[in-house]
């Protein structure tokens, strides 16, 4: 266990805990408004704010949150502008995003390994600062996150229904593609742009397997997050593999080992659910007895046997009982 | 304080340069309950977004309790339930969960849930008969069942203005009469409400003001006539004639099953 004690073991550690309860509790918001993708999209448009801190000098951290934010403010603005052509307009964005921060790379004489770091991560070279930043990051998006949940969820359970509420629908959707956008931030260290998405929504996707409500699929999915990166971070210690990937892979393992339950849950419902109920349209009454005879025919006008009517309806006088079809059996009279 | 809960005044709506709304003069008095009946695409949805906001009017004037719309902001006093196909959304969320946003218009940011909110909650999830269903996903419910989870969401806040759209479409009868009682007793309190519906069913004998949209224009407002509360009513009754414009003789516009009886009985 000494590998885990050394001082760069201990930050790696403390990023993928920051990272993995902030990406999943934004996730939720994102999955539950059916935009799963958005930190994908997200992620790439952070690439571009990487390379322009490369190009300038400046921490890149810093000009990923400042493109990153208002990448996500111009996707929503797209978004709710609600043109038919948005994702069209989205799909320009993320890939004038990455072509931008690859061809800024270039320019800023930056290696393509530099930018990788960024692109897949290297949780194992953050500095204490790093640290700091991602810890501060991450603190600011988890109390937003859970201490506005009532509201967020309301807005993305239903937006019209949130306006007649008094709720400033606009502000709360901002606010979800701002913590996005942050969060896309925090984890570009730990899992890297590209595959900060996959944190997002895979530990949300694993929650809600098992749970019924969104309360419990939010703690679940920061809880699950957490495991992962930890676990990811420690398992690619001892195997040397990339922390980054390495997260992914066990979030989506958690996820395979998941999805049967879930299969299995939700199958125990559907039987556990009651039967709608069938009335018989002609309920046996009291003063009748069902008659257990199977007919060859139906009784009729051909049928041969003696037809006495009876009140509504015609009794039919049959191995020397009358009796009468009601609905799917027949009455003794 | 007689001011009326709901006023437009000349109203007109423009959906993408299309006309959908056209010279609508309607007040909604305190404690009435108002049935917008009308075929689809006669403009009916919109006129109650419109009362809400929901909808921005390109001419005239909405206001809620008096107060012009876009300076109204006691939006506790009013509940929507709004037309969908159910309540679920990306994530799983317990009937409680939704029902608790209905409490939204009264609680503030950061606070946690107080116990009046706690108990209007339950006592709105009583009022639809989900009792048994509160931790239940609403996904996993019948689409009568989320129905009236939506309308518990709506009732939790208590509001005094009641809007809701298309209430009871896809709702089983069972469930209606249900609804048809919790709307009883909101009425009692002395709500108001506004509801949107193709047939009124076991809702007709609480509406006491119809409207009947047509085109974009209100083509019938008064008590509501027996026609409307059955698309298909077995008439024990005359239709003794057919209310014609003064002027043409041409018989007036209403809706529907209106027209129907009048075929049967040129």
């Amino acid at each position: 266990m000494s590998l885990l004690t050394y001082d760069f073991m201990i930050r790696a550690l403390l990023g993928a805990l920051f990272t993995g309860l902030a990406a999943p509790a934004v996730g939720t918001y994102l999955v539950q408004r059916r935009l799963a993708l958005m930190g994908d999209g997200i992620g790439h448009i952070a690439v571009t704010g990487v390379a322009l801190g490369l190009l300038t000098g400046t921490s890149p951290t810093v000009t990923a949150v400042v493109v990153a934010v208002i990448g996500a403010v111009v996707m929503e603005a797209i978004r709710t502008s609600g043109r038919t052509s948005g994702d069209v307009a989205l799909a320009l964005l993320f890939y004038g995003g990455i072509a931008g921060g690859v061809l800024l790379t270039g320019i800023a004489g930056q290696s393509a390994a530099t930018l990788n770091t960024y692109l897949f991560g290297s949780i194992t070279t953050i500095s204490t600062s790093d640290v700091w930043v991602t810890a501060v990051l991450a603190l600011v998006v988890v109390v937003l996150a859970v201490g506005l949940s009532p509201q967020l969820f309301t807005v993305s359970q239903d937006q019209e229904f949130a306006r007649v509420a008094g709720l400033n629908v606009r502000l709360y959707n901002l606010l979800i593609s701002v913590l996005a956008a942050v969060t896309v931030t925090v984890a570009m260290r730990t899992v890297g742009l590209l595959l900060v998405s996959a944190l997002m929504v895979v530990p949300v996707a694993t929650s809600q397997q098992v749970t019924r409500g969104f309360r419990a699929t939010l703690f679940g999915a920061m809880g699950l997050g957490t495991l992962a990166s930890l676990g990811g971070v420690a398992v690619s210690a001892f195997v040397d593999a990339q922390p980054g990937a390495t997260i992914v892979l066990l979030a989506l393992a958690f996820f395979v080992a998941a999805y049967p339950v879930g299969v299995w849950l939700r199958r125990r419902q559907r039987l556990a659910a009651p039967f709608t109920e069938h009335r018989d349209p002609f309920p046996l009454e009291d003063e009748h007895t069902a008659v257990p005879e199977t007919h060859a025919h139906e009784h009729g006008d051909a049928c041969g046997h003696p037809a006495v009517p009876h009140g509504d309806h015609v009794d039919y006088v049959h191995d020397g009982h009358r009796h009468a079809v009601h609905g799917a059996h027949y009455d003794e009279h | 304080m007689n001011d009326p809960v709901v006023t437009v005044a000349d109203g007109a709506v423009e959906l993408g340069g299309r006309p959908v709304l056209r010279g609508i003069d309607l007040a909604v008095r305190r404690g009435e309950v108002l049935a917008v009946l009308g075929a689809n695409g006669s403009g009916k949805s919109t006129l109650v977004r419109t009362m809400l906001g929901l909808v921005p009017t390109c001419r005239g004037e909405v206001r809620l309790f008096g107060t012009p719309l876009e300076d109204f902001h006691d939006w506790r006093r009013v509940g929507f339930v709004p037309q969908r196909v159910g309540a679920a959304s990306g994530v799983p969320a317990t009937v409680r969960e939704v029902v608790a946003s209905g409490r939204m218009s009264r609680r503030r940011p950061f606070l946690p849930a107080g116990r009046g909110d706690r108990d209007a909650v339950e006592a709105a999830i009583d009022a639809v008969g989900l009792r048994e269903k509160a931790r239940d996903g609403v996904a996993t419910l019948s689409g009568g069942q989320q129905q009236r989870v939506l309308i518990a969401r709506a009732l939790a806040g208590a509001p005094d203005l009641l809007v809701l759209d298309e209430p009871t479409a896809g709702v089983d009868v069972h469930s209606q009469q249900a609804f048809a009682d919790a709307l009883g007793t909101l009425v009692a309190r002395g709500a108001t409400i506004v509801l949107v519906a193709h047939e009124l069913g076991p809702l007709g004998p609480l509406v006491d003001r119809a409207v009947v949209m047509r085109d974009g224009r209100v083509a019938y407002d008064g008590p509501p006539i027996d026609a409307f509360t059955d698309a298909d009513p077995p008439h024990g009754h005359d239709h003794h004639h057919v209310e014609r414009d003064q002027h043409t003789g041409d018989p007036l516009p209403v809706a529907s099953p209106l027209d129907r009886a009048r075929e049967e009985r040129p």
